[in-house]
């Protein structure tokens, strides 16, 4: 049995949101174990002095203390959790600068989350996740080259999408929209044997993702089962050819939002959104149906509309759909009607998930919304940088599954 | 006997002194230890669940963060017993702190709020400023007594 993950835990608030049970749970699941790092309280205004931030709260001073105890080696961990209560902007500073803190100067991998009493161990389990896979599996996300006959499934909670990867190059590929899990499943990874030419038994090793990654994994004898995290960071950099150096993905999902610092494809600092629709994919999908047109005609239409004519701004889906109802009836241009969607989602990820890693270039955007070219349009004005888009974006987390699960092949 | 609610809430010293001096501390009386090996400088000693945040919107709104309504449903119902309060303020980690400053703030606002008698006094950085801080808190707490009597 391998050794259990250890994730240092920092945070304000957890146990009297009445949380810290999920937190602990989420981490049981994983195989992980979170601690707090036990530092001497004679140490704590000494280590706040020298971080530099001048906080009140006396647990965000502990904070601070144990993050630098991390850095400077006095405390042994193999990642770091940083939660603190949601809506608290003193706690959101600390969170923010010790995160980035921790990501230069050191290698632990770092997931920050703010939490209120509704958080649970399933909202945390990705997370943590990710964090144990980073830390356990880092042999294997170095891997660069696919290698043999592999394929990769991504079970999203939109679409499903299956990837046959041989000698290194993509010869298949599937997708359908997620109704029955297993069953979307079958079709995307017959849709992709078919186009490759190859039958079941030709896999060698098979990789899934995504939600519904246990079931199918389960269902295909998977070799490697992983959060979207990780594989999905892997598979932009892949397909981007910029397996080396500093990086940061972008993947506007279905349900929720992921937005990664990658250093050599492995993430450092990553976040996940998903509370509200208005900043998901799902949002622009609504908008395509109320403009009449198929998802994939969004982003041309996008392209000829100026945003800034419709006020559209709103992480809510009902709200959005609000000011998207009120615009047409006021006689905005479809054009215009789509841009300024486009700009909305674009604009919620900026201001709620991109404050929180550290933009470094090229930024890659993957996933089916990246095809929406009026999204990464206004992601790119926002970011006021060129928005990298591979090809097979949307396949991401099934290429990056193919690519890993080359690692589990007899004799690799 | 009358109830005071001591600040820091967690203060041994403080609870001690009131509770030498005849009255009964109302405090979290947990001790603080000389390594933290818990969440928070305040960790509860209760099993706080997900209720605790909603009990506290009694005390906080609902925008207010969790863990202020979660510190509030315990600290609240003990405000609104005290019929006395010491409070001391620029405390050293040592003597007893409270984790969260918005919840200080909340809980000092409250007690200035209630019209009981209130002693607030700067944590001693001497001796000399020691014994006048005892001294302070054995006054104000015999003078409780009096009131208490008439």
């Amino acid at each position: 049995m391998s050794r259990k993950v250890r994730i240092a835990q920092l945070s304000c608030g957890p146990e009297y949101s009445g949380v810290q049970k999920e937190i602990y749970e989420a981490a049981e699941s994983v195989d992980a174990e979170v601690f707090f790092p036990d530092i001497a309280l004679a140490d704590v205004e000494r280590a706040v002095d020298a971080f530099g931030l001048d906080v009140r709260s006396a647990d965000l001073k502990l904070m601070i203390a144990r993050g630098k105890a991390l850095v400077d080696g006095k405390v042994d961990a193999d990642a770091v959790f940083i939660g603190t209560c949601f809506r608290c902007a003193e706690a959101a500073i600390v969170r923010n600068e010790l995160r980035r803190y921790i990501h230069e100067h050191s290698r632990l991998p770092v997931v920050s989350y703010s939490f209120t009493e509704r958080t649970t161990a399933g909202t945390l389990l990705t997370r943590m996740e990710a964090l144990t896979t980073i830390a356990r599996r880092r042999a294997l996300l170095a891997r660069e080259e696919q290698t043999g006959i592999t394929m990769g499934v991504d079970s999203g909670s939109s679409t499903t999408k299956a990837v046959v990867m041989k000698d290194n190059e993509i010869v298949g590929t599937g997708w359908l929209p997620t109704t029955e899990v297993i069953k979307s499943a079958e079709g995307a990874v017959a849709s992709a044997l078919e186009m490759a030419g190859l039958a079941r038994e030709d896999i060698q090793a098979v990789g899934t993702t995504g939600y519904g990654r246990f079931l199918i994994g389960r269902h295909l004898g998977a070799d490697l089962i992983q959060e979207e995290l990780t594989v999905n960071s892997k598979g932009a950099v892949y397909l981007a050819g910029h397996q080396r150096g500093a990086s940061t993905v972008i993947d506007i999902g279905g349900m929720d939002n992921k937005a990664i610092s990658v250093l050599d494809g492995i993430p450092g600092t990553f976040t996940m959104g998903g509370i509200c629709a208005g900043a998901s994919g799902r949002f622009l999908e609504m908008t395509a149906k109320r403009l009449g047109v198929e998802i994939t005609e969004l982003g041309p239409l996008a392209m000829k509309g100026m945003g800034k004519n419709v006020p559209m701004n709103s992480y809510c889906i009902v709200f959005g759909t609000q000011s998207l109802v009120n615009a047409l009836a006021a006689g905005s241009s479809r054009e215009d009607v789509a841009a300024a969607a486009c700009h909305s989602v674009a604009e919620q990820v900026f201001e709620q998930q991109l404050q929180e890693i550290d933009i470094k270039e090229p930024v890659i955007m993957v996933g089916g919304t990246s095809l929406i070219e009026g999204l990464v349009y206004a992601m790119g004005q926002l970011l006021q940088t060129e928005i990298l888009v591979p090809p097979h974006s949307q396949y991401i987390g099934a290429v990056g599954s193919a690519l890993l699960a080359s690692g589990f092949i007899k004799g690799e | 006997m009358a109830k005071v609610f001591i600040y820091p809430a967690t203060s041994l010293i403080l609870s001690d002194l009131v509770a030498r001096f005849g009255h009964k501390p109302l405090g979290a009386a947990l001790g603080i230890r000389e390594r933290i090996q818990t969440a928070g400088v305040d960790s509860p000693p209760l099993q706080i669940t997900p209720e605790e945040p909603k009990r506290g919107l009694k005390y906080a709104a609902v925008e207010v963060p969790s863990g202020v309504r979660g510190r509030m449903a315990i600290y609240g119902p003990l405000l609104e017993e005290a019929e006395a309060a010491i409070i001391v303020t620029d405390a050293d980690l040592a003597f007893g702190c409270m984790g969260c400053a918005r919840t200080d703030e909340l809980i000092l606002f409250s007690l200035r709020q209630s019209g009981i008698p209130i002693l607030e006094l700067k944590y001693p950085e001497n001796e000399e400023e020691g014994v006048q801080f005892v001294a302070a808190v054995r006054k104000f707490l015999a003078g409780l007594e009096k009131e208490g009597e008439a």
